[in-house]
């Protein structure tokens, strides 16, 4: 046989080849691991959580189911109502200073300043380092007897005459927890707002400008409706990890001043693990749900497509 | 309405310099069309007029007034990018009146100067929609509708056609032209495609590496090609250059002999180059003997790729001619053309200078 009379040949398919070629059940074999995961480490360890939270378990021992005795008690708990309180506030504010400052960040590393790449690199630290380690850093800056703040400004600078007490007090504990959070939090607002906008082509901005913009303008009807999709992602990512914040609360604080600081993170493992109350514990996890769902909610609808982003993008 | 004045404007990004010294007169009313090779600094000073890059050295003026330290949004000018730049997140109507909008015009004011723009490009039933809707013409003529209804002094359009299939591109060249015709507004327009230039401008800039090489009317550039990059760069399909020396009253290349045009150097020492359009050269019995390579009909007229015997030819190019006659012959066949004399062009080779 020479090139010339040369045929690729074709064998037919085996079953097995051909059952690999029929769409609905590659679709089913591919999806199976993810779905085996999700309910083995998703579905399983949810659905006990919320069944736990109807008994009165205890580490130890086999629980009752208690129907909602659980959660009533919990309506009169003062620390708990405290540490919904804290949540809310801790989420609020902290989300509010973080994307005040990360948008203001992602905008200055957007335009041409020297050591951008340098800069850029830089702001990513706080993210990268473990938060144990970050909270046990802000530990010792909020020492009453060693805070590196009170040393400069009573023993160097003479702008105070006494210590301050960071962690001792219900609202300055509550303050200085929320500037670690921000602190922690704005690398991840500031790198997603800037990937946001570098997607906006510089050539709008130019024609904005030709159309007579002052750079206030071409932020308010240019940058700010453009990033909204991308704003209305990250806010809900940023809203969910800081509403279940637990590790940088619990290494700093663990709760304290007499449970003024607790979210209901740290309050659902303080009474669950240590306090051996697992039912308890379990119920304050639950009623985080409503809170996530609503956020998740909103970011359904938030995240929906506008009425501009459809269509085709095709020039 | 105004005057455009370039005078001896440079451009430099560093120490790197873009545009060399440029010099050009744009009229009041006039469509001036500046075209080159990528790289040769037409965008970049198309976007010097406008504001968008700052000018090294040199003045632009529009009209009496020197913009050089003039804001973009000052210069009332008005800008058609090469991807449109429409505002994705408003609507036709909302891309249009923006302008108007940051200008504080009354809503009265900004309606009917949209409404008449958009009547002019026939984008009125489209006014609510979003770009995205919108099929690549629809997009360019909502660019020149944001540049309409602000009525500028000048009109500035960066490649505009480009990103567009062929169909639409040349239904898109008339409606432009047509649309200077009817606001008679001053019109700088960048391309890089020859054809554009020829079909659409009053006036040709012809740019090559940071210079201007020659500045005329389309026909003048065509007719009479000051040197050899403007000969090679006019014209579809390109001027056939052949490499030769003038000995006794004719062009020889290798074994093969061109007759002169009138007027010709006939003193002229050096290598010389030929240029003859495909167009204007004809079958002759009489004529010099090329060998067809490949004959490519295109119904209104027939190319023929073809080989002069041993004649060099200027780079990597074969002889091509126009003819309008059918041609059966098939490759390998010989044909006898000859050139129109009249409408030979020589250039210096080692200047590219015109020398005739």
């Amino acid at each position: 046989m020479d090139a010339s009379t040369w045929k690729p040949s074709r064998a037919e398919p085996s079953w097995l080849a051909r059952l690999f070629d029929y769409k609905p059940f590659l679709i089913f074999i591919c999806l199976l691991p993810a779905i085996g995961l999700l309910l083995a480490f998703l579905t399983y360890p949810l659905g006990l959580g919320i069944y736990l939270a109807f008994t009165d378990t205890e580490i130890g021992g086999n629980g009752e189911w208690v129907g909602l005795e659980n959660f009533i008690s919990l309506l009169d708990d003062r620390i708990f109502i405290t540490s919904v309180w804290n949540t809310l506030f801790y989420t609020f504010t902290a989300t509010v200073l973080k994307f005040a400052l990360g948008l203001w960040l992602a905008l200055l590393l957007n335009h041409h300043i020297p050591f951008k790449s340098f800069l850029r690199a830089i702001i990513l630290l706080p993210y990268i380092t473990p938060t144990v380690l970050s909270a046990i850093a802000f530990w010792w800056i909020y020492d009453p007897q060693f805070s590196i703040i009170s040393y400069v400004l009573v023993d160097r600078l003479h702008i105070l005459d006494h210590y301050i007490d960071f962690l001792g007090t219900p609202w300055a504990a509550r303050w200085s927890l929320i500037v670690a959070n921000v602190w922690r939090g704005i690398p991840f607002v500031a790198i997603t707002l800037l990937a946001g906008l570098q997607t906006i082509s510089p050539s709008l901005y130019e024609a904005a400008l030709l159309d007579g913009a002052s750079p206030w303008q071409s932020f308010r009807h240019i940058t700010s409706p453009l990033l909204m999709p991308i704003l209305a992602i990250v806010m809900t990512f940023s809203v969910l990890f800081t509403f279940t914040d637990f590790q940088l609360v619990y290494a700093i604080t663990r709760g304290g001043p007499i449970n003024s600081t607790h979210l209901m993170a740290t309050l659902a493992f303080q009474r669950g693990i240590p306090g051996a109350q697992l039912g308890e514990g379990a119920a304050i996890a639950v009623a985080m749900i409503p809170f996530l769902v609503f956020a998740t909610l909103f970011s359904y609808y938030a995240l929906g497509r506008r009425k501009w982003q459809q269509g085709s993008d095709n020039d | 309405m105004a005057t455009v004045s370039i005078r001896a404007v440079r451009k430099a990004f560093g120490s790197h310099e873009v545009l060399h010294g440029v010099d050009v007169e744009v009229a009041d009313g006039e469509f001036v069309i500046l075209v080159g090779p990528s790289g040769c600094g037409k965008s970049t000073l198309l976007r010097m007029i406008a504001g968008l890059e700052n000018i090294t050295r040199g003045d632009i003026a529009i009209g009496d007034r020197v913009v050089n330290n003039v804001a973009p949004k000052e210069r009332d000018i008005a800008m058609v990018f090469q991807n449109y730049a429409l505002y994705p997140h408003m609507t036709v109507r909302d891309n249009m009146a923006f302008s108007l909008l940051l200008a504080k015009a009354p809503k009265q004011v900004i309606d009917e100067k949209v409404g008449r723009a958009a009547s002019i490009l026939g984008l009125t039933p489209y006014l609510d929609r979003y770009p995205r809707q919108l099929s690549g013409g629809q997009r360019q003529r909502v660019a020149m509708g944001r540049a309409i209804v602000r009525d500028p002094q000048v009109f500035l359009f960066d490649e505009p056609l480009s990103n567009l299939d062929a169909k639409l591109r040349v239904a898109m060249r008339a409606e432009i032209k047509d649309l200077h015709q009817r606001l008679g507004t001053t019109t700088v327009y960048v391309t890089h495609d020859q054809i554009e230039a020829m079909t659409m401008a009053d006036k040709i800039v012809v740019m090559n590496s940071g210079n201007v090489e020659q500045i005329g009317a389309p026909l003048e550039l065509y007719d009479r090609p000051a040197n050899l990059f403007v000969a090679g760069f006019i014209g579809s399909p390109a001027m056939n250059f052949v490499r030769g020396r003038i000995e006794g009253g004719s062009l020889r290349s290798g074994s093969v002999s061109f007759p002169l045009p009138p007027g010709a150097p006939a003193g002229h020492t050096g290598d010389v180059i030929y240029g003859i359009r495909p167009e204007h050269l004809r079958l002759d019995p009489q004529g010099i003997a090329a060998s067809i390579v490949v004959v490519e009909p295109t119904g209104s007229e027939t190319q023929v790729i073809m080989k002069f015997g041993d004649a060099t030819m200027l780079g990597e190019t074969r002889p091509v001619g126009a003819f309008r006659e059918r041609i059966a012959d098939t490759p390998g066949a010989t044909l006898h053309v000859s050139p129109d004399t009249s409408l030979v062009h020589l250039f210096d080779e080692a200047t590219g200078a015109r020398l005739n």
